[in-house]
């Protein structure tokens, strides 16, 4: 029978964690799916399990406050719901949280567990990507802050050391006029995407002074390209959609979907492109 | 092993199961809450529904460690209590109770729902039974009867 640890605190769990390696466990959600087994028998996991989810160090949502607004800091053990209901949740995100799932999951999961499962399809994850977030690791040597974009490597991989967990979600202010969040799926609750968009900008005098967009579910990683978005940053809103041709050739470079139980690759190139351009041409306002 | 406190229906229990048995297995086997059904056992039918400190969750999916010091209610706990009865009642008038595999879920999620906002709009119903299928009803029926409990229990929520 495998072990499991609750540990007193953080620091306790870090030190669990460098000895064992074990299974790190927030809502379980993806987790115990995973290894889901007959009903009235342990689930089918042959490695230590260390529940984080009641860490008091992991459970507060700091207001960061900086010249240009309010940034937060996510504790890696918050809930979908508790984001919910928190007054500086940027609205892309929380967009992204009321399509995720159902309440009873909103409950219990963890932005830092549809992060650390990595999956390309992981809706809270893509808003992430759009809002620049960066994570917060902790290990044995102390802690570091990476993008998003940079922690997640492939398809159910990430840089997290075994000796390792991630502790906060850092998101700078949400300076953003415009949230564009749009979930393909077969239906509203409980339903994993097709692909789905992030996409937010602030428009100030007719001109994109920022922009951010993510797609999910169309390659082995969630899409996201500083480069596109330095073309279109700074150009009139006219200008933009003179330049929507070449933004869209480039995004299909970098589409590359596959075909599955949920969907088609083609259905989803030609999807995504439709949605960039909806975006792009009509949202900017 | 180590043994796991928390509340039951404003008791407090303890068990010694193994902390990574599914708490809906804790709950119909050693505490004979057979009102906690399992439908899909991965998270998806809210057939399960209990609540864990006052919000809905679904037991086929948290283990039994996770539990350690949170007060639950099941659908046992809900059934005794006035808010219960005008549950119970408002479903029946509106016809919403076909073969009943979904109804102790549907009623923990009313509870849930009538908690928060004791007087929810259609949107609001559909939103909050959003994670609870009913193979049956066509739900039509179910948001009627939560409309109805609504009225009956109101003031009590
Ligand atoms: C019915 C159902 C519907 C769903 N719908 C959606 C949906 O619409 N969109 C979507 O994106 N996802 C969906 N999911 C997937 C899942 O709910 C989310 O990915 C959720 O955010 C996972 O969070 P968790 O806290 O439950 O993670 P857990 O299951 O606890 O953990 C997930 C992974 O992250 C690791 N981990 C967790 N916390 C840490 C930490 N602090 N440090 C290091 N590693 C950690 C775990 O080891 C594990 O590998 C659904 C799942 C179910 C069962
Ligand atoms: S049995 Fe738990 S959600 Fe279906
Ligand atoms: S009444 Fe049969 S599943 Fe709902």
């Amino acid at each position: 029978m495998v072990d499991f640890h609750r540990p007193r605190d953080l620091s306790e769990a870090l030190q669990i964690r460098a000895a064992t390696a074990a299974v790190p466990l927030a809502g379980g959600t993806d987790l115990l799916v995973r290894y889901r087994n007959w009903a009235g028998t342990l689930p089918r996991i042959d490695r230590p399990v260390l529940y984080v989810g009641h860490l008091a160090e992991l459970r507060s949502v700091d207001v960061a406050g900086n010249g240009s607004g309010p940034g937060m800091i996510i504790g890696a053990a918050v809930t979908y719901s508790e984001l919910l209901e928190h007054p500086t949740t940027p609205q892309l995100l929380r967009d992204s949280i009321i399509e995720l799932a159902a309440p009873g999951l909103r409950n219990v999961a963890t932005l830092a567990g549809n992060i650390c499962n990595a999956s390309p399809a992981a809706d809270a994850a893509c808003a992430l990507y759009a809002l620049n977030a960066e994570v917060e690791l902790a290990g044995p040597g102390g802690r570091r802050r990476i993008p998003i974009a940079e922690f997640i490597t492939g398809p159910g991989t990430t840089v997290l050391k075994a000796d390792e967990l991630l502790t906060a979600v850092h998101l700078p202010p949400d300076r953003s006029t415009v949230q564009y969040y749009r979930k393909v799926g077969t239906r509203h609750a409980n339903a994993l995407s097709k692909l789905s968009l992030c996409a937010c900008a602030r428009v100030a005098d007719r001109r994109v002074t920022q922009i951010g967009i993510a797609v999910g579910a169309v390659a082995p990683t969630i899409v996201k390209a500083p480069r596109i978005e330095q073309q279109l940053q700074g150009a009139g809103i006219e200008q933009v959609v003179s330049q929507i041709p070449d933004a869209l050739r480039q995004y299909g470079q970098l589409i590359r979907p596959i075909d599955d139980q949920r969907s088609t690759a083609d259905y989803r190139r030609h999807v995504a492109l439709a949605l960039i351009e909806q975006f792009l041409a009509r949202e900017l306002r | 092993m180590r043994e796991t406190r928390f509340t039951l229906n404003g008791k407090p229990v303890s068990t010694n199961a193994h902390p990574m048995t599914r708490l809906i297995d804790v709950l119909r086997d050693e505490f004979r809450m057979t009102g906690v059904k399992e439908g899909c056992g991965e998270g998806e039918c809210g057939a399960c529904s209990i609540l864990k400190d006052g919000r809905i969750v679904n037991a086929c999916i948290l283990a039994i460690g996770m539990i350690e010091g949170c007060v639950l209610e099941t659908p046992e706990g809900i059934a005794g209590t006035d808010r219960g009865r005008a549950i119970n009642e408002g479903y029946a008038e509106a016809g919403a109770v076909q073969c009943g595999f979904c109804m102790t879920g549907m009623a923990v999620a009313t509870e849930a729902l009538l908690r928060q906002n004791p007087v929810p709009d259609e949107d609001e119903i559909r939103a909050a039974i959003s994670g609870n299928l009913c193979r049956c009803t066509g739900y039509a029926m179910i948001v009627d009867g939560i409309k109805r409990a609504a009225t009956k229990g109101s003031g009590l929520w």
